[in-house]
């Protein structure tokens, strides 16, 4: 057990002497949860719209103002006709038009108005909850428009203003759908999942490419205290990592925090127990730092991030898909981390998560010992 | 200097050059690993990633809970079981359970018909229904709350004609299928061709310097630019092929629309890349080590994938972060991309982006070059 | 590597051969050269000149700067202070211009190893300009000399070290320079190998290249026409072997390298001799 400590001890001050590199590892994490967490906004804030209004009235104009009057709409150009809008579309200059026909005023005060509204649809998702925030701004404006007698004579009188029948929505666990809440968590397992996999794999295939390695074959530690020794320090800065991040979504961002932090900062453990196994894992299958990290890095970076559920979700995946999900390390520590925060749950919920990421631990870490053995053997 | 003489010196240089891209290219192709891992790793992560990234909604798991009791909530409820978008997994008529399924995840939304639902309907008041989403779920809420709501409100409206004096059509342009992949699919396509190149890039130079072949080329009469150069060019074609082969790819499994000039695509991912691998370039030059080539390669990608308007868009940012993406050579690359593939639009339309392009290659390879200094200290 | 190494069989020294060509100049003269890292001085002002054909030893214990000497001339490292030239050339101005007129073999491997060896000549070939006639007849002739040819489509990866050694000096004179810097070539080499590497280096010396070897056996330096010992970073002494040998009244110069860096009292004194001009001790 001394050569052990002594290997540790010596890993640990090999790190500390780098200090380039410590400040790399323990700095770059927090400034990507900081930067992303301020600037990514997952959900639609500013629509750039365009109006073609061949024959202005005051009731175009009107309908105009009330969009200018909407937070997320910034009126972006007023064109004479429908093609002048093409070359705007094309340069993705404006997300949407409102188009007015020449009789619009007219045709409002005999109570058959029309309008079309254009979208960019180039993202279906986007482009169907801006066409819903336009419908609902114009849908707003009539309804006020009627109820005030504007519309003129003829116009019905006695119009419902709603539907008879009215969803109430409520929000549970996220009222403001806030960004940062969802996003933040989805990041720092992202973050953490590359910084501990690449880390240790580059180490390990370093050691390997300058033949280090087989010195340290050669001496009395046996290879699973070999691996320890060089999990071990990374795995501690790994846990830096999340703490710093953690308290960055804390203090800066104010994610809620409405479980037990103990069971958040065990899990995270696991978590990246797990990170630093898959690392390991990669680094028995590569002889160079180059494919260590060609594996490790544009291995891990994509897929995480999409199939890990922190932007898009898994229950829209296709079913065949949903299974691969499984695989991805960060996909169980997101659902364990967004349930602690902002769920307020604990293990009686999360329990089977945990197991899955008890059981990769177990299994990578165990694969990677004997593979360890056999290669240099 | 006389015509011949430039002439010479053009020959020699390109003839210099090509003896660095044979070397290179010899390395690289005899490097299995890497060979696979170039290969099978975009590939694989293309055809994967674009079927995973998608923000639909199907089979969202829905807990009812209903109070009323009447023939016509009853009627409601069957009308949301029949929508193909959602399941009812529970009936169960307590609302604290309806509460723990959402807090476990067994249901996404809850859906409470009041008491007094009949009634109010009967009497010909407003009935409101209500609905609790799973807010974790944020980017689906918005989808669910308006195709619930649709649903809803289409049954109130079954039950009694509503006149609105403003009939609104909306149409999405450039995505008549509204199917997610065309707009995700070119920009998987694009960060792995991105991720690659610039991680086989940023690694190169500095394996030279930890290897010490880069002494030996150093003390050779070898110019900077023949250096720069000898760098860039195998892996620019590389990574233009692999651009090639996704699109076909692309193409023939994911039917991603190519509706405007393909040639003015390649004019511009050769610029493109360019920028690309010569921040991968300049990476290397500035660093001593692989890993931290890593490290710097990580950020730089994080950056490309989250700030380029690739999954979120970049104009709900705040301001200084949208005007961040300006130096982000995916974010205008991607512009282009979609625009060329699903608006048909041309150089007229995209002579911003492209030029953004341009000064960035410039400027990455000036850099490059200065940095890169044969003489120590 | 007994004393007495006058009486080893082997290549007699050689001379300094009489040189048609261009003017007077030295080939490599050093004034003051000085190299700092930190508080470190590695190289200090050392002063030295080596005229054109000779065979130079510069011989020193490891660590002792010659490395860092050599890289400064070379153009790999500049300078903290002090002038050189190096085939007419400043150190400061004209690096590009030494860079034509030199071959370097440097003391770590640093060819391609996942190239094979004769596409690593291939390559330096085609970087010095050399027309592929050139390269491939002159490739053929060195792999020959120093009995390589079998392995010349191995991956340099799978060939022993001794045989690394023998194509990085391929590799170094394939462009046939005025001027031969060679760091440590015979580190870990077997004899019959470093007997090869002495042949090639006065073939060289023959043609009139300029050979700038270090080293640190001691033994190699009455291969030399003059050799200087480092200690400490600066230049304990310098001369021809036979001179230093009568100078310090030692029967080799192993004794005389031993006499420079023995630890105590003595190595700190000036030692007596009139070539000795500043002093033992340097920056520990």
């Amino acid at each position: 057990m001394t050569a052990l400590r002594g290997f540790i001890v010596k890993e640990v001050r090999h790190i500390l002497r780098d200090r380039q590199t410590l400040w790399l590892i323990l700095l770059l994490p927090l400034v990507l949860v900081i930067l992303f967490g301020f600037a990514i906004r997952t959900d639609i804030r500013s629509i750039r719209v365009a109006f073609v209004d061949p024959s202005p009235s005051a009731a175009s104009l009107s309908l105009q103002n009330r969009f200018e009057g909407t937070p997320t709409f910034r009126a972006a150009a007023t064109v004479a006709s429908t093609r002048a809008l093409d070359p705007l579309f094309r340069s993705g200059a404006i997300d949407e038009a409102v188009v007015f026909p020449a009789d619009f005023a007219r045709g409002l005060g005999r109570g058959a108005g029309r309008l079309q509204i254009l979208t960019d649809a180039t993202d279906p998702n986007i482009g169907s909850t801006m066409t819903a925030y336009a419908e609902a701004v114009i849908q707003e404006w009539a309804a006020e428009r009627i109820g005030s007698g504007a519309a003129g004579p003829g116009a019905l009188v006695s119009v419902r203003t709603g539907p008879a029948v009215a969803p109430e929505t409520r929000l549970r666990f996220n009222p403001t759908l806030a960004s940062e809440d969802l996003f933040v968590p989805g990041l720092i397992a992202l973050v953490l999942t590359i910084v501990s996999a690449v880390m240790t794999s580059i180490t390990l295939t370093r050691e390997k490419e300058r033949g280090t390695m087989e010195t340290l074959l050669v001496s009395p530690l046996r290879p699973w205290q070999i691996l320890v020794g060089k999990v071990a320090p990374y795995l501690a800065l790994g846990f830096v990592n999340l703490v710093t991040a953690l308290a960055a979504a804390r203090l800066i961002f104010s994610v809620p925090l409405r479980g037990s932090v103990p069971l958040l900062l065990v899990e995270g453990l696991l978590f990246l127990l797990v990170c630093t196994g898959l690392g390991v894992f990669i680094s028995t299958r590569t002889d160079s730092q180059r494919a260590a990290m060609l594996a490790s890095l544009a291995g891990l970076l994509l897929p995480t991030t999409v199939l890990s559920g922190m932007i898009f979700p898994i229950s829209s995946m296709p079913a065949w898909l949903r299974p691969i999900t499984y695989v991805i390390p960060a996909r169980w520590f997101i659902t364990i981390a967004r349930g602690i925060l902002l769920k307020g749950v604990g293990l009686e919920v999360l329990w089977p998560d945990t197991v899955v990421l008890a059981l990769m631990a177990t299994l990578l870490l165990a694969a990677s010992t004997r593979l360890f053995k056999v290669r240099l053997t | 200097m006389t015509a011949a003489e430039r002439g010479l010196r053009l020959r020699r240089w390109l003839r210099t050059v090509g003896f660095l891209v044979r070397k290179e290219f010899l390395q690289v192709f005899r490097d299995r690993v890497m060979m696979f891992e170039m290969i099978a790793i975009p590939i694989i992560q293309l055809l994967v990633l674009s079927n995973a990234a998608t923000f639909e909604v199907h089979d969202s798991r829905v807990h009812v809970v209903d109070e009323a009791r009447t023939a016509e909530s009853r009627a409601l409820v069957r009308r949301i079981g029949a929508s193909r978008y959602f399941t009812v997994v529970s009936s169960d008529p307590s609302m604290a359970e309806a509460e723990r399924d959402l807090a476990t995840g067994r249901a996404a939304v809850i859906v409470r018909i009041p008491r007094r639902f009949t009634d109010r309907l009967a009497a010909g008041r407003p009935a409101p229904v209500q609905l609790v989403l799973d807010g974790v779920d944020g980017a689906t809420a918005g989808v669910v709350r308006s195709y619930l709501g649709a649903i809803v409100e289409g049954y109130g409206a079954a039950l009694e004609m509503r006149a609105t004096p403003l009939a609104v059509r909306s149409r999405g342009l450039f995505n008549p299928t509204l199917d997610y992949k065309n707009f995700i699919v070119p920009g998987i396509l694009v960060l792995l061709v991105t991720l690659i190149g610039t991680l086989i890039t940023s690694m190169n130079i500095a394996r030279e310097k930890e290897i010490g072949t880069l002494e030996q080329l150093n003390v050779t009469p070898l110019r900077k630019s023949e250096f720069v150069a000898g760098k860039l060019v195998p892996f620019w074609l590389i990574a233009l092929a692999e651009l090639t082969v996704g699109l076909v790819i692309a193409r023939l499994v994911f039917a991603l629309p190519m509706r405007g000039n393909l040639l003015l695509l390649f004019g511009a991912a050769g610029l493109y890349m360019v920028v690309a691998l010569g921040v991968g370039l300049w990476i290397s030059t500035v660093v001593q080590t692989q890993q931290q080539a890593m490290f710097l390669t990580f950020f730089v990608m994080m950056l490309y994938v989250f700030m380029s308007g690739f999954m979120t868009p970049v104009e709900s940012m705040p301001g200084w972060a949208q005007a961040l993406t300006e130096l982000n050579p995916v974010r205008h690359f991607l512009l282009i991309m979609r625009g060329i593939l699903l608006k048909g639009a041309g150089f007229a339309d995209l002579w911003r982006p492209l030029a953004a392009l341009g000064v960035m290659a410039v400027t990455v390879l000036t850099l490059a070059l200065r940095q890169y200094s044969k003489t120590t200290g | 590597m007994s004393a007495g190494a006058q009486s080893r069989p082997g290549p007699a020294p050689h001379g300094p051969p009489a040189r048609s060509g261009s003017g007077d100049g030295a080939a490599i003269e050093a004034d003051g050269l000085t190299r700092r890292f930190g508080d470190f001085t590695a190289v200090d002002a050392i002063s030295f000149r080596v005229e054109r054909g000779e065979v130079f030893g510069f011989l020193g214990a490891n660590g002792a700067g010659k490395t860092t000497a050599i890289r400064m001339l070379t153009g790999l490292l500049s300078p903290s202070a002090g002038d050189a030239r190096v085939a007419g050339h400043d150190v400061y101005d004209e690096p590009e211009a030494i860079r034509r007129s030199i071959g370097y073999m440097s003391q770590r491997f640093s060819l391609y190893e996942d190239l094979r060896v004769r596409e690593n000549i291939q390559l330096f070939g085609g970087i010095y300009g050399l027309p592929d006639r050139t390269i491939r007849e002159r490739g053929d002739r060195l792999l020959t000399d120093l009995g390589l040819e079998h392995a010349a489509e191995e991956l340099v990866a799978s060939i022993p070290l001794g045989w690394r050694q023998k194509l990085a000096f391929s590799v170094a004179t394939l462009h046939e320079p005025e001027i031969l810097f060679l760091d440590e070539p015979t580190g870990g080499v077997d004899p019959i190998t470093r007997r090869q590497f002495w042949e090639m280096i006065y073939r060289a010396a023959d043609e009139g290249t300029t050979v700038f070897v270090t080293t640190h056996y001691m033994d190699e330096a009455e291969y030399c026409d003059r050799i200087s010992i480092m200690v400490d970073g600066r230049i304990g002494a310098m001369g021809t072997p036979r001179q230093l040998r009568e100078q310090y009244g030692v029967p080799s110069v192993d004794e005389l390298f031993l006499r420079l860096v023995r630890p105590g009292s003595d190595a700190r004194h000036p030692a007596a001799g009139p070539l000795d001009a500043g002093g033992m001790g340097g920056a520990a």
